[in-house]
């Protein structure tokens, strides 16, 4: 039977992989079906279910979101580990500039290149006589 | 002369410290184990998505997304990948170095710098040298969830879409094994564009559901936050790594220490003894 190779991958593992007669998916602009030979197909998914069957196997698996990529013989799931939301993203963007704010508050932004050189100097220096006192040894 | 009672209260504290730089080099090792399984974990999304890159590159696109875009640089981003903690070694002074270093050249060809740090180390050298930062993600743990780095991507990657930053650049230890790990500056932004292979003609473009330029955004967004996740994990594995080694040669030190010390002790006693016998010798013809 004709089939099609199939990857879904979250970005801390990897949930699948094997081959499939038959791909459905939740994109976000609705159901797809995917049999082997698709065209090339790029899109985003929504939330929901993604299905692989292989003859009469089927199993399961809940994306709540991400990339679909299709090639005429290789489907790449891309899941995201949790819901996406532009407001969401805002609100963790606005946290990190805060926490950055928070820390250097009234400080001042220029680099002072020669107090930066001089304090790893001294840091790699320790490090080094170390090094050294051990070989001594 | 030292007296015996204060060589041996070193001795004991001595001891005490090898005991827990001990224990601390047991626990950075079962760390590392699994530090290392979440680097490998997380190794077929950021392949995967990879490949997807190098397909969509390959693609005649209809629209060119500004992050393969080379602009006239007059500012670059530094996301500089540390540990939360101390203890392991030259691990974030190499790293910090090979920042400062890069810097210092862009600043010598006028180009700004700014800063996105990842973990506490880098945000208190930071705070002492001076330098602009736009971003701060700290105490991200041992095991990082990729969603506690999306604010700080979409800092860096909000700027470079108002144009206030041209380029961006990856810093973090890159884990070769155990007893090494190297400081990397990678360029981030832009991307480097995937060779064109001469097989395969770039006559197809995709179907994009909805909109290319949609599409492309989110998945090349989703790129560089897994370019930045995986460094995160991986700059853990080196962490642990680090400190485990820095750890097993404090031990190794302490021991050394002892051995100097018991030496001293043994001297310091005998010492006392002869000086004791002589006195009552002295004592006895004396009278």
């Amino acid at each position: 039977m004709n089939t099609i190779k199939i990857n879904i991958v979250s970005s801390s593992e990897e949930i699948y992989s094997g081959e499939a007669t038959m791909v459905f998916a939740t994109g976000s602009l609705g159901e797809l079906g995917i049999a082997p030979g698709h065209t090339p197909l790029l899109t985003g998914l929504a939330a929901g279910p993604v299905r692989v069957q292989n003859g009469s196997d089927e199993e399961t698996f809940f994306c709540s979101g991400g990339f679909l990529e299709v090639q005429p013989d290789l489907v790449t799931v891309l899941s995201d580990t949790a819901e996406r939301a532009e407001s969401l993203d805002e609100s963790e963007a606005i946290k990190a500039k805060e926490v950055a704010e928070q820390e250097l508050a009234n400080k001042d932004t220029t680099i002072d290149y020669a107090k930066a050189s001089a304090q790893l100097a001294e840091a790699v220096a320790r490090l080094k006589t170390i090094q050294k006192l051990r070989k001594k040894q | 002369m030292a007296n015996t009672k204060e060589v041996r209260k070193q001795i004991a504290s001595i001891k005490s410290t090898q005991k827990i730089t001990s224990a601390m080099e047991m626990v950075a090792a079962s760390k590392m184990k699994k530090t290392q399984d979440t680097m490998l974990e997380g190794r077929p999304y950021s392949l995967k998505i990879k490949d997807v890159i190098s397909h969509v590159a390959l693609a005649n696109s209809e629209y060119p997304h500004p992050f393969y875009e080379e602009r006239a640089p007059k500012k670059a981003c530094f996301i500089v990948v540390s540990s939360d903690k101390g203890l392991c070694g030259g691990l974030n002074i190499n790293l910090f170095k090979q920042v400062i270093l890069k810097s210092a050249e862009l600043n010598q060809q006028e180009i700004g710098s700014c800063f996105a740090l990842i973990g506490t180390k880098a945000s208190s050298f930071f705070k002492s040298v001076g330098g602009e930062v736009i971003a701060v993600a700290e105490k991200l743990g041992d095991k990082p969830n990729p969603d506690d780095l999306i604010g700080l991507t979409k800092v860096v990657l909000d700027m470079h879409k108002n144009n206030d930053i041209d380029q961006a650049y990856l810093c973090s230890n890159s884990f070769v094994n155990t007893m090494t790990q190297q400081p990397n500056v990678d360029q981030l932004i832009p991307l480097a564009p995937e060779e064109q292979s001469e097989a395969a003609p770039s006559q197809w473009d995709y179907i994009y559901e909805p909109e290319a330029k949609e599409l492309l955004d989110g998945l090349l967004t989703r790129y560089i936050e897994s370019l930045v996740y995986q460094a995160v994990i991986e700059n853990n594995a080196c962490e642990q790594a680090a400190k485990m080694i820095a750890m097993k040669n404090a031990t190794d030190n302490a021991g050394d220490l002892i051995k100097e010390l018991e030496l001293l002790y043994n001297n310091v006693r005998q010492a006392a003894i002869t000086q004791e016998l002589s006195e009552i010798v002295g004592g006895a013809s004396a009278v």
